[in-house]
């Protein structure tokens, strides 16, 4: 009963945490936010008291419920597991506690020290929600855009196609190693991952030690078997001994059902019973393939997204590059370089949204996977603040559009060498055009003569470094006018 | 049969609308008509019913519907060859069409050295060389767009070219080509043809009889019209026809849909004064009058269920007796079933539908639409903009009743969606309007005299103001910046 409620609730869970980080047309956060945000190391981060009471409160009654049913990675982990049909496969083994207890300073220590992507490599939730949107949000976006071609065909304006583009080598190459490592750990290990290096796991597992409600063994009844321990995805029960390891036990239940002897319990143990083992157990057909359905339902579909354009008499675009910037830009809400830093564990969410393909993960060691801005195939539109409303940590604290108006994320930075006007002699403006705040002003490139060639020039007080000036730049493959990042964002 | 044809005009007619000739591929109902079977059907054309005009110089009597040969068919009929430059040219298609045309009483076919990137001469002479010499004339132009076909002999290989490509040894109608163009129109056309002698020689070809024909095609700056008209009364040169824009937009509107555009009746006026027959280009204006606003075309519908929405705009054209014939670019065999049924024969308008067809003009003037008609003269352009595709896309909204511009509609967030939606689709992101950064290049090809820049800035400032709004919210208190400009 317990494992069929889990399975469940797991199902459910990992439907909708899914659904929310492949998302990009802005329709689920607003429903499905929560999902994100009810994950523990995000709610920790953003000082969310509630849910973290919660969490812990649910985890002293009922012991590590969290990471079997609301912990995407678990979830994962354990449909992975469960695709290895070869019964009976697991066996007791000891707690690795310097290895968990080492791992959580580690992370603790980085977060403390800033240090984002040793955070955001060790964060579960995060290293699933890169998994999806590296992995999967490709799947799911071609799969869209076949569905926007249908409905192109059909005069329909239900689906609109969306690029698909690789936003970052090394977050891609992390993406898949991640992946890789934990379908192996949970191919062979189960719980491997959770109970040896996941930090949230470490601390759940210490609370679910004197939690309420856990696993225990009827010594009366056990009668050695050993089925409990060899099903035991989490190795947590010494069926010898009797004893289960309840930091490590995610509260599955799969141990409950095997017991052919009903020696095994959930629940307050009694007084005396404590932990003991015991006992044989049925095989159990895992259902849960279906899940694995749902995930890669999104897979196949279409791959014919050919670019079928009559490029008649269009002149050729050359791709735009990033400029080097010498402070990279955080989105607005992120308050500080140093903020985001120390908060952001690298989930992609933000990325996955972000309408206009300005947010990317960041390549830099220190920052590595927390999400940067760059202006090359779009801007930082003044009516989103989409990616302050789905940030689960509050690295990026939400705002409305009127703070985002006034937020200074970085200024402009003429680049005369590139510009039009002077290469190509002809009247351009287009920045001081499109500028949203008014800061660009179109002034004589020589002051002394009136006559001459109009020119940018950016006032600093104004411009809040959204990049429309420098996405609508026509000067490529570097923008004229490109934007640096504040390491501190100010009010103007 | 019927029902299949009337399908695929009301789909010529949105084809027509984006300007594209014509995206469908009508294939069972255009082999049905070739194969020569008579139906009893409203749609299928008289023969020997055709409503001829007496040029008077000649004494040429010349159809009233002359086949434009600038959007010929393409074998994959997706488009036209003026849409797909690189599409190989359907010459059986064409051999058909002109065919079923000339059956149908047609005998005025219009080329030009610079249609359909140098190949429609080459595919006219083909479809044309079938048929007896005297069945047909000919028209044909000295082009300008390339400078580097200016000199005198590269002006005369031209012309030779014209000769060879269309497998005759004389032409009809020889136009200079669109003269008023450019950015100074009086300097361009003493420089392409007075002062390297290019009319003296086509003066002289005339008297040899290897013109038959001598005239211009206009467009642009009205100095260079008034101008070439005076060299005719001064006796400089003898204007045997002249081709102008004409429809029921252009005869009064013309200043409002540009103040730099000049109303079709001033044109007429001027020839009618001299006696010239004129030839009409842009009956149509470009397919926008075959697709008109639905309130207008229902309007039109209203009051004769039983025609096209083109045909009054064929009509009208045809209703100026001056007017030599009415050239129609028909890439379609639809195309010329519709037109072949308008002109045979010609029902004139009475002044009644005249006055009624004003009041559907300057009714279509307060629409706002760009004047477009995709003709993609402006292009490339330098910094990648796809001008003609935003123009065409706007308008469509515009001219579909479709456009967002009132906050009110209940439909409001469904029609900024699919303009926004339907934007992207038609324009790749990077070539959209709020690229363009107003150098200016394209505007001097313009043959409307389109200001572009200013109204890419300006449909880049709609486009803008609606990506601004929050789905869903759409307040009451909107300004509707750019479609009430």
């Amino acid at each position: 009963m317990l494992r069929k409620i889990r399975i469940t609730l797991a199902t459910v869970m990992m439907f909708l945490i899914t659904w929310l980080l492949l998302d990009f047309t802005g329709m689920t956060h607003r429903w499905l936010g929560w999902v994100a945000k009810i994950q523990f190391l995000p709610a920790v981060l953003a000082l969310n008291l509630v849910v973290v009471a919660a969490l812990v409160l649910l985890t002293l009654v009922f012991g590590r419920i969290y990471c079997s049913v609301i912990c995407p990675l678990g979830i994962f982990q354990d449909l992975v597991s469960s695709l290895n049909r070869k019964k009976n496969r697991f066996r007791g083994s000891p707690e690795l506690r310097w290895l968990r207890y080492g791992v959580l300073v580690l992370f603790v220590a980085a977060l403390l020290a800033g240090i984002g992507s040793v955070v955001a490599l060790l964060a579960p939730y995060s290293a699933y929600g890169r998994m999806v949107n590296n992995l999967l949000q490709p799947f799911y976006i071609w799969a869209n855009n076949g569905l926007a071609a249908i409905a192109e065909h059909y005069d329909s304006y239900a689906f609109y196609s969306r690029e698909v583009w690789l936003k970052s080598l090394p977050t891609f190459i992390v993406a898949v190693t991640t992946f890789v490592v934990l379908v192996v750990l949970a191919w062979r290990g189960g719980r491997t991952y959770c109970n040896t290096i996941c930090p949230v796991g470490t601390v759940l597992g210490f609370l679910a030690r004197f939690s309420w409600f856990k696993v225990y063994i009827d010594t009366e009844k056990c009668r050695n078997c050993s089925l409990c321990s060899k099903n035991c995805k989490a190795s947590c029960i010494d069926f010898k001994n009797h004893r289960v390891d309840h930091s490590r036990c995610v509260t599955c239940g799969n141990c409950l059902e095997k017991c052919e002897f009903g020696a095994l319990h959930y629940g307050h143990p009694k007084k005396q019973a404590s932990t003991q083992p015991v006992d044989e157990p049925k095989p159990d057909a895992a259902r849960r393939a279906f899940l694995v359905g749902g995930a890669i339902v999104a897979a196949d579909a279409a791959l014919a997204q050919a670019g079928k354009k009559v490029d008649g008499g269009l002149a050729a675009i050359e791709e735009k590059k990033v400029p080097h910037r010498t402070t990279p830009i955080t989105p607005p809400g992120s308050l500080s370089a140093r903020h985001m830093a120390q908060h952001c564990t690298g989930c992609q969410l933000c990325v996955a949204q972000c309408p206009n393909d300005v947010l990317r993960p960041s390549s830099d060691l220190k920052t590595l996977m927390q999400p940067i801005m760059s202006y090359e195939r779009g801007y930082c539109r003044p009516e989103c603040h989409r990616c302050s409303q789905v940030c689960p940590t509050g690295a990026i604290s939400p705002i409305g559009h009127a703070v985002k108006a006034s937020t200074q994320i970085g200024h402009a930075v003429w680049v005369k060498e590139n510009c039009v006007v002077i290469t190509d002699g002809v009247s351009c403006g287009n920045c001081a055009r499109h500028c949203p705040s008014g800061a660009i002003m179109m002034v004589p490139v020589d002051p002394d003569d009136d006559t001459s060639p109009m020119v940018p020039a950016v006032d600093r007080s104004r411009c809040i470094g959204c990049g429309a000036c420098e996405f609508l730049c026509p000067a490529r493959p570097f923008s004229a006018i490109y934007v640096e990042g504040h390491e501190q964002h100010q009010t103007i | 049969m019927n029902m299949e044809e009337k399908k695929i005009l009301s789909r010529r007619a949105f084809i027509k609308a984006l300007g594209l000739g014509g995206a469908a591929v009508a294939a069972p109902a255009i082999v049905g008509c070739a194969t020569g079977e008579k139906h009893e059907s409203a749609e299928e054309p008289p023969v020997g019913k055709m409503t001829y005009r007496v040029n008077p110089n000649t004494g040429d009597r010349v159809s009233l519907l002359g086949y434009g040969m600038m959007r010929l068919p393409t074998v994959d009929s997706q488009a036209s060859a003026r849409e797909d430059g690189d599409a190989e040219i359907d010459q059986e298609m064409v051999n058909r069409q002109v065919d079923y045309a000339i059956e149908h009483g047609v005998n005025y076919f219009d080329t030009s050295p610079a249609y359909c990137k140098g190949r429609s001469e080459h595919c006219t002479g083909i479809a044309l060389s079938r048929h007896k010499r005297e069945e047909y004339f000919i028209a044909t132009k000295l082009s300008n767009f390339n400078p580097e076909t200016w000199s005198r002999a590269a002006s005369i290989h031209m012309f030779e070219n014209s000769l060879k490509e269309l497998q005759v040894t004389y032409i009809d109608y020889l136009l200079l080509h669109a003269i008023g163009g450019g950015a100074d129109g009086m300097e361009e056309f003493n420089n392409r043809y007075i002062n390297n002698g290019i009319l003296q020689y086509l003066i002289d070809q005339h008297s040899k009889g290897i013109i038959r024909n001598l005239g211009f095609s206009y467009h642009g700056d009205i100095a260079v019209f008034d101008h070439a008209l005076a060299m005719h009364d001064r006796g400089e040169v003898h204007w045997d026809f002249v081709q102008i824009e004409l429809n029921y937009l252009d005869w009064k509107h013309a200043k409002e849909i540009n103040d730099r555009n000049t109303d079709a009746e001033y044109l007429y006026a001027e020839l009618v004064k001299r006696d010239i027959p004129a030839v009409i280009m842009e009956p149509l204006l470009g397919g926008r009058l075959a697709k008109l606003p639905d309130p207008l075309a229902q309007r039109l519908l209203k009051r004769d269920p039983e025609h096209s929405v083109a045909s009054w705009a064929f009509r009208y054209a045809g209703t100026y007796p001056k007017v030599l014939t009415v050239l129609s670019g028909m890439t379609f065999m639809e195309h010329l079933k519709d037109n072949l049924l308008t002109y045979s024969p010609l029902v004139p308008l009475t002044d009644d539908e005249m006055l009624f067809l004003e009041g559907v003009a300057s009714d279509l003037v307060s629409y706002n639409t760009v004047p477009c008609n995709d003709c993609k003269y402006c292009m490339p352009c330098p910094y990648g903009i796809d001008i003609p595709a935003i123009f065409v896309h706007y308008n469509k909204c515009l001219s579909e009743n479709n456009a967002p511009h009132d906050r009110m509609d209940p439909e409001y967030a469904s029609r900024r969606r699919a303009f926004l939606v339907g934007y992207d689709r038609a324009v790749e992101k990077m070539r959209q309007a709020d690229h363009c950064i107003g150098c200016g290049q394209c505007e001097r090809h313009c043959p409307q005299r389109i200001k572009i820049p200013s109204e890419l800035h300006k449909i880049s400032d709609f486009v803008e103001q609606l990506r601004r709004e929050k789905p869903g919210h759409a307040a009451a208190h909107g300004h509707h910046a750019a479609l009430k400009h």
